[in-house]
């Protein structure tokens, strides 16, 4: 249960963050870019290589960093000056490019057979009690500050009126209902069923949550959905973060990956919040929304684009170092499109321009993966059937809320 | 018929550049495919003047208007802005040294509220530099506050005040006309360059457009206006360019253009 759980965090975490990178391409400045996956490629290989050649890993990290903005400056220098559906083809094209490099230069990257052994973070760490608990401590600080940051958000955004005991009784509910989930599953990850009573419990805890944010939030359909919805993901991240703290005690060397992983992601959203409201954020937007305003007010279009994307391929490179430590063994195959498709749907799923939105989009995608892996199907078939699902979902969320779940009905009717 | 003795020849009007001129453009030629778009065409404006530019539908006239600020780049000729060649900088540049634009039909930025807007047009913010946003955020915010002050007091000369926070695409083409120009001037331009102004807005606030506009001239900015409404043309502008199949038919002031016989001429053709 605990390495399960711990295993879909970092799962869910990497993607986050990757989603975030692109977030900034197109949710922020509009620039169409299907070939994510590239960044994430060069992310990976070269932390790992430069990782066994016996550079520090954090060295090698920042190395994979500086490559793959070399790669978007490249892209940038060739297609940012275009309209942009060029910079989508040539996108895609940059990550073939990439996999096929990685595919066929055998001496670098051992080509099909794949790369493992390579070194990962905290794979011969044995923390004492005091550092496992400064580790914990840290963790649940950045897990409250998260925790009240998104409670205001969420506030903001659908809340109507608030009585004193709104907060601690949500909270309540939710710590119930997230323990009482723990102890539905547990059964589960023994080989049995899902245990009855803790379910029920569950579902009664957890809708009363959304029953009672519910009633005190904006009377729209769109706010109860986002807070059931938020409300389930903070039930699934709550699930994450007793696993966590339960890991980091047994400490696992994926334990201390995903504590790693987490701190970069808090770290991640917050500069990135804090770009997106600065005036180089809003200059991102202005070109979203016009380029040829922006030029006409004197913005370097140009230039603020390069900017996006260097950044956006950097966030992707981070991620691809977690990717890798994660898998403990890659090869190219793991860097196909399909792997940029998913971090859209992550985007749209959430709202596009909205950080909040794409962190939820991971939550909600990777809860489905987890989900739909008892449906009762071999492995090729139930592969097809989730992409044929998720193709579903989409489909059906932008015939319904094509701004996805966070996104703003309102932006949808605006003119040109 | 063509020697109207008032009227200067076209040819010789633009040279040389004289100290009171801010905008001189001349021999400018552009083409599109077999299309000759602007064919040698002339203008000069004089410092904190309000300019006209008019001419029949299909003239050349907006296309000039792109050739002055570079956002397309003229297959000859050359604009000098306050005494310095411009036709090298990229779009971007020529708004820096001061020169800005609107377009003919409005361009706001929809999902960014008319405040942001206004924000945005602000030239060489510090925060807009992304080292900066680590390096001196105690500056960025203070600016801000200066920003927004200054853009609540032009919003609220322009009577856009009460929309600050919506969605600029809420706006409706009238307001859209306003923000327009609105932006332009948080941007504090030396020339603005106004595409239409009054086109498909009520003439209720066309008026209100045209007191905007020299209140806006008596601090010092200079205009060029192409404009299809001839009481606004005639009303503003104390000299007036006539373009007619992209090139320079005559120029002269208001009373002038207006009885032109080659000017009515080109306007209601023969």
């Amino acid at each position: 249960m605990v390495g399960y759980l711990i295993s879909l965090g970092i799962f869910t975490a990497t993607f986050a963050l990757f989603s975030l990178g692109l977030n900034l391409h197109w949710g922020y400045t509009g620039l169409i870019n299907f070939g994510h996956v590239g960044f994430l490629a060069i992310g990976s290989y070269t932390t790992i290589l430069l990782g066994i050649a016996g550079v520090p890993l954090f060295f090698a990290v920042l190395a994979g960093v500086v490559l793959a903005m070399g790669l978007s400056f490249l892209m940038g220098i060739a297609t940012l000056r275009l309209r942009e559906d060029y910079l989508a083809i040539v996108t895609i094209g940059m990550a073939e490019i990439v996999r096929l490099i990685a595919l066929n230069e055998d001496w670098l990257t051992r080509g099909g057979r794949g790369v493992y052994g390579f070194p990962l973070p905290f794979a011969h760490f044995n923390p004492n009690v005091p550092t496992k608990l400064g580790m914990i401590a840290l963790f649940w600080g950045v897990v409250g500050v998260a925790a009240w940051q998104w409670w205001h958000w969420l506030e903001r955004q659908y809340g109507r009126s608030r009585p004193p005991w709104l907060l601690p009784g949500y909270t309540a509910l939710l710590v119930a209902g997230t323990l009482s989930l723990w102890a539905a599953l547990l059964p589960l990850s023994l080989g049995g069923g899902i245990a009855t009573f803790p379910f029920v419990l569950t579902l009664v805890t957890l809708g009363g949550a959304i029953a009672l944010m519910s009633h005190y939030c904006r009377p729209e359909k769109a706010a109860v959905l986002a807070i059931a919805l938020n409300t389930l993901a903070a039930a699934l991240v709550g699930l994450v973060v007793k696993a966590l703290t339960l890991g980091l005690w047994d400490f696992s060397y994926r334990a201390g990956l995903l504590w790693l992983l987490i701190l970069v992601l808090a770290l991640g959203v917050w500069q990135l919040e804090r770009l997106i409201h600065s005036p180089w954020g809003r200059v991102l937007k202005a070109i979203r929304e016009d380029e040829e305003v922006a030029k006409a007010l004197g913005k370097n279009v140009f230039a603020y684009k390069m900017q996006s994307l260097l950044l956006g391929g950097a966030i992707a490179a981070v991620a691809g170092s977690f990717y890798a430590w994660q898998l403990t063994f890659i090869n190219p195959d793991g860097f196909v499109s399909l792997i940029t498709f998913q971090a859209w749907t992550i985007v749209v799923l959430g709202g596009a321009g909205n950080n909040m939105g794409t962190l939820l989009g991971a939550a909600l995608f990777w809860a489905y993966t987890a989900l739909t892996r008892f449906i009762p199907l071999d492995g090729g078939r139930l592969e097809a059937l989730r992409m044929m699902l998720i193709g579903l979902v989409l489909i059906l969320l932008m015939m319904w809320r094509p701004q996805g779940i966070l996104g703003k009905k309102e932006e949808l009717s605006l003119g040109r | 018929m063509v020697d109207e003795p008032s009227l200067v020849s076209v040819s010789s009007s633009v040279s040389p550049v004289l100290p009171s001129d801010l905008l001189v453009a001349t021999g400018l030629c552009k083409s599109f495919g077999g299309i000759r778009a602007v064919d040698h065409a002339d203008i000069r404006v004089v410092r904190g003047s309000i300019t006209g530019l008019i001419g029949p539908n299909g003239a050349g006239k907006t296309t000039l208007f792109n050739l002055l600020c570079n956002f397309l780049t003229p297959d000859q000729g050359r604009v000098i802005f306050d005494g310095a060649p411009i036709s090298h900088l990229p779009p971007h540049q020529v708004a820096l040294q001061g020169l800005l634009r609107t377009f003919q039909v409005p361009r706001v930025l929809s999902r960014l509220s008319v405040l942001e807007n206004m924000l945005l047009a602000a030239p060489l913010q510090t925060g807009e530099k992304l080292w900066n946003i680590w390096l001196q955020p105690l500056r960025i915010r203070q600016e801000e506050q200066e920003l927004r002050q200054r853009a609540w007091a032009i919003l609220e000369s322009v009577g856009l005040a009460a929309k600050a926070n919506d969605y600029a695409g809420a706006l409706s083409g009238g307001q859209r006309k306003l923000l327009e120009m609105a932006r332009v001037m948080m941007h504090r331009p030396r020339m603005v360059l106004l595409d239409e102004p009054a086109a498909g807005v009520n003439p209720t606030l066309i008026n209100q457009i045209c007191e905007h506009i020299v209140r806006w001239n008596q601090e010092g900015v200079t205009f060029l206006i192409i404009e299809h409404n001839m009481d606004v043309v005639m009303s503003l502008c104390q000299h007036i360019w006539v373009l007619a199949e992209g090139r320079n038919l005559v120029d002269g002031p208001p009373s002038e253009v207006q009885t032109n016989p080659e000017v009515l001429r080109a306007y209601l053709g023969q």
